[in-house]
């Protein structure tokens, strides 16, 4: 299974699943990654955590722990 | 008269809104918290009808019931039902915006879209067919730019409009399974709700949202019945119905917005994408952040542009304490009050306590004004997110925030506007941590004491200063790593999915008001605080009783025949000193009850009621640490003496002979300690008033003082007594609760601990 976490810089990758439950899982659905939406992952935070991806036209960052929970094809 | 409308205002963050919200109203605003929160409510009259009142709602992305935000949010639009919702909406990021609005229309209040930054879309090569728009919303929309002001006025009379006589009905519908299991909720359980809340309570019980089902108080055997059909539906999408409403949303935005968006534009770097590839860029990214704090500091609370340095805010600052501060207030006014012929001890109150009081908080403004006014132009610009982006992998392992580090660097020149500037830490959890641990930052008041300490007894060595800086540090590490296992942290860790809006150049406009608004709120806060607090320790230095009478000290001094020999020799057995040192202090309030309070110091080494009172001086300003040891070391410049230094270096002898004295020959150890405690323990009053302000709660304001006191206390007591017995003194029973309280704090900080999967918000 390939995550978020996993995807290189650069990539463009499309989200098939999401998994965890509760607040995170909301949280990260309400910015505009759900099922089938392809996101870019544009850079790594200098200190290499958190990853910033453009997502629906904006950028977003979000921590490795939380694109772990962000199955990716 | 006619009725007074109520219309709210929506959007998400970094979409104008708060520019749009002024804009309409102008300087009729008022500032207040959300009931119970430390959210910021704002509201104000709008211009083009003083009738109507416009509520700014918090920023949010959406109406989940898992943000504080987005709680105050929806509790406000479902409770109190305003006339209507202006839902601001950003044209260049228009499917994440339109997620809320799809939200909104389902409230059953009539909502109006205003659509901003049109211009920049324009610009972009890009279209959007607003007509078609609208028509599939089922809601107005009038476009406008909130930064120049095209429109917003024609935004706010359709809403206006819409308030008396519109209606939204949401024009969006789910899949099959959702539409079906929905009609059978609204069935069983809504049907004696207001008919236009009923749908949106019906999608609510179908996600399960936990506040809506307490309220409703859905029986349990009807709970049962709904949940067969939830479920259904979740094994049919393969989803479970949280994720599968908000997928269908988003799927229903982007379907919708096909023929409707028309991207011309080449997608080419925008000035923006410019910037960011190299202010977060992996090499350069820490270089440009570390100038621009240095900046920050430097503008703000650095080197006076008299001394040389950039500082303009030190600058005024001491203009301000030099002339105002000093000279007008507590002279002038001593010397006017005294040619009326006013009571000597109304003088005294007058000017010693309330006017130089007033005097300590004046002289912070314009520091603080520059300050605030930078922190605000960071935030406006977009570039506090990006410090977020860069330093939240540090500070995160503490509980803290990667915004946490511009309170603490602010908190090295003073703890009142460092606790202030915790304001833009979104996360309530993040932000209370941040709250409790800035004042551990040795600020500049808190420099004379370690000046005294270094000068008196270690040679004025230079590792006392920077051990302080080390010390507050830790003390904010260790805090971090220990609360964060607390009982009061656990159980809400906040996902960080943060939006990083593009930049842009500042609105002069909101960053004028965003300075004015702090500043205020540091004026009137800090004012009232310092004010009564001073008036509390001028009466306790000023009063006390002399061989039975009572009255002002300095004035029952005076009278020989209460002042007897005999009586100097019992005051001076009593307070431990030679006959020829006693003063008037010695017979005040404050130091008969220093005297018996100093007990709580003495497993600290310097349980004297010297040190003690200057430690309770110091509560009003760290600054009269320094200033009270002079006194009680009888240090006079009246005398023609010269004023005592900053550092205190004139009495540096009989400090150190007073702490060897107390500590039976370890005066350094003693000395050291008494100089950990006063860093880490509370803050001075005014810096006690902003935590209580930033907190919005009795219970975390106790809870953040009574935190600090105890860590002081046990840390300079794990120094002293480990100190003692290196030095071999050792005292049996310290040693024992100073290893027991130093492995507990040991075991607090490795145990193991498990980051929450699941957040909440009482």
């Amino acid at each position: 299974m390939k995550t978020l976490r996993d995807t290189k810089v650069g990539e463009t990758v499309k989200v098939v699943k999401l998994h965890g439950e509760g607040a995170v899982k909301r949280r990260i659905m309400d910015m505009g990654i759900t099922r089938g939406v392809e996101i870019y992952v544009r850079k790594l935070a200098p200190l290499g955590d958190p990853v910033e991806v453009t997502v629906r036209g904006y950028e977003l960052s979000l921590r490795k722990a939380d694109a772990e929970m962000i199955e990716v094809e | 008269m006619e009725k007074q409308l109520r219309i709210a205002l929506a959007g998400n963050p970094n979409s104008g809104k708060t520019t749009l919200f002024n804009k309409l109203t102008g300087s009729n605003q008022f500032v207040g918290n959300w009931p119970g929160v430390t959210v910021e409510k704002k509201e104000g009259r709008l211009i083009v009808d003083k009738n109507v009142i416009l509520t700014d709602l918090p920023g949010i992305y959406s109406l989940s019931p898992y943000t504080l935000e987005e709680v105050v949010a929806r509790n406000y639009l479902i409770e109190e039902k305003p006339d209507a919702i202006l839902n601001i909406v950003d044209a260049t990021n228009l499917e994440r915006n339109l997620y809320l609005t799809t939200q909104l229309t389902e409230l059953g209040i009539p909502v109006v879209i205003a659509l901003n930054m049109m211009d920049l879309v324009r610009k972009a090569g890009d279209s959007i067919n607003v007509k078609e728009l609208s028509k599939q919303l089922g809601c107005r929309i009038v476009e406008i730019s909130a930064l120049k002001g095209d429109g917003v006025q024609d935004a706010a009379k359709a809403a206006i409009e819409a308030a008396r006589n519109g209606k939204t009905i949401p024009q969006h519908s789910f899949s099959g399974p959702v539409e079906h299991a929905l009609a059978h909720i609204e069935e069983v359980t809504v049907h004696n709700l207001p008919e236009e809340q009923q749908r949106w309570y019906a999608i609510k019980i179908f996600e399960r949202d936990e506040k809506v089902l307490k309220q409703l108080k859905v029986p349990e055997d009807v709970r049962a019945h709904i949940e067969q059909d939830i479920q259904a539906a979740e094994k049919e999408l393969d989803d479970d119905a949280e994720s599968i409403i908000t997928n269908e949303r988003y799927v229903y935005i982007s379907q919708m917005l096909k023929g409707i968006y028309k991207k011309k534009g080449k997608g080419e770097l925008s000035i923006s994408d410019k910037i960011d590839k190299i202010v977060t860029n992996r090499v350069l990214a820490l270089p440009i952040f570390v100038a621009v704090m240095f900046l920050v500091y430097a503008l703000s609370m650095g080197k006076s542009i008299a001394d040389g340095g950039i500082s303009i805010g030190t600058f005024l600052t001491d203009w301000t304490n030099d002339v105002i501060g000093g000279a007008v207030l507590t002279d002038g006014s001593r010397a006017l009050l005294e040619s009326w012929g006013v009571a000597p001890w109304l003088v005294g109150l007058i000017s010693d306590g309330i006017l130089a009081g007033v005097g300590a908080v004046l002289g912070f403004v314009p520091q603080m004004l520059v300050l605030f006014l930078m922190l605000c132009l960071l935030e406006d610009c977009g570039y506090m997110a990006r410090i977020a982006f860069i330093m939240d992998r540090i500070f995160r392992r503490f509980g803290l925030s990667g915004k946490s580090f511009i309170p603490m660097l602010v908190g090295t020149g003073c703890g009142i506007p460092g606790v202030m500037a915790s304001r833009t830490i979104e996360n309530e959890r993040d932000r209370r941590m941040t709250i409790m641990t800035t004042t551990f930052m040795p600020c500049g008041a808190k420099m004379p004491i370690v000046g005294l300490i270094a000068g008196a007894l270690f040679g004025g060595s230079t590792w006392v200063a920077t051990s302080a800086y080390f010390i507050g540090i830790a003390a904010i590490v260790i805090s971090g790593i220990m609360l964060k296992k607390t009982k009061m942290f656990a159980g809400d860790p906040a996902p960080f999915v943060m939006e990083l809006p593009p930049y842009h150049v500042p609105a002069w406009g909101n960053v004028l008001r965003g300075t004015w608004e702090r500043g205020w709120s540091f004026i009137k806060r800090a004012g009232t605080v310092i004010v009564v607090s001073s008036i509390v320790i001028w009466f306790l230095t000023s009063f006390g009783s002399v061989n039975g009478k009572f009255g002002m000290v300095d004035e029952l001094y005076e009278d020989k025949s209460l002042v007897t020999d005999e009586y100097v020799t019992t005051v001076a057995d009593r307070m431990h000193i030679p006959e020829d040192e006693v003063e008037p202090m010695d017979d005040s309030l404050l130091a008969r009850i220093a005297q018996p309070a100093s007990i709580v110091f003495k497993p600290l080494g310097f349980g004297d009621w010297k040190p003690t009172a200057a430690t309770v001086t110091g509560l009003v300003a760290k600054e009269e640490v320094v200033a009270n040891f002079g006194i009680m070391y009888a240090y006079d410049d009246k005398d023609g003496e010269e004023e005592l230094e900053e550092n205190g270096n004139q009495i540096w002898n009989r400090v150190a002979e007073d702490f060897n004295t107390i500590s039976g020959g370890h005066g350094r150890l003693a000395a050291y300690a008494f100089m950990i405690f006063n860093l880490l323990c509370a803050p001075c009053f005014a810096a006690i008033g902003a935590i209580k302000r930033e907190m919005n709660s009795a219970k975390w304001t106790w809870f953040a003082i009574g935190y600090q006191c105890c860590f002081a206390w046990v840390i300079a007591f794990i120094v002293w007594q480990l100190g003692c017995a290196f030095a071999g003194a050792v005292n049996a029973v310290g040693l024992v609760f100073a290893l027991a309280a130093l492995a507990l704090l040991l075991w607090q900080l490795f145990k193991p601990y498990k980051e929450a999967q699941r957040l909440t918000v009482q």
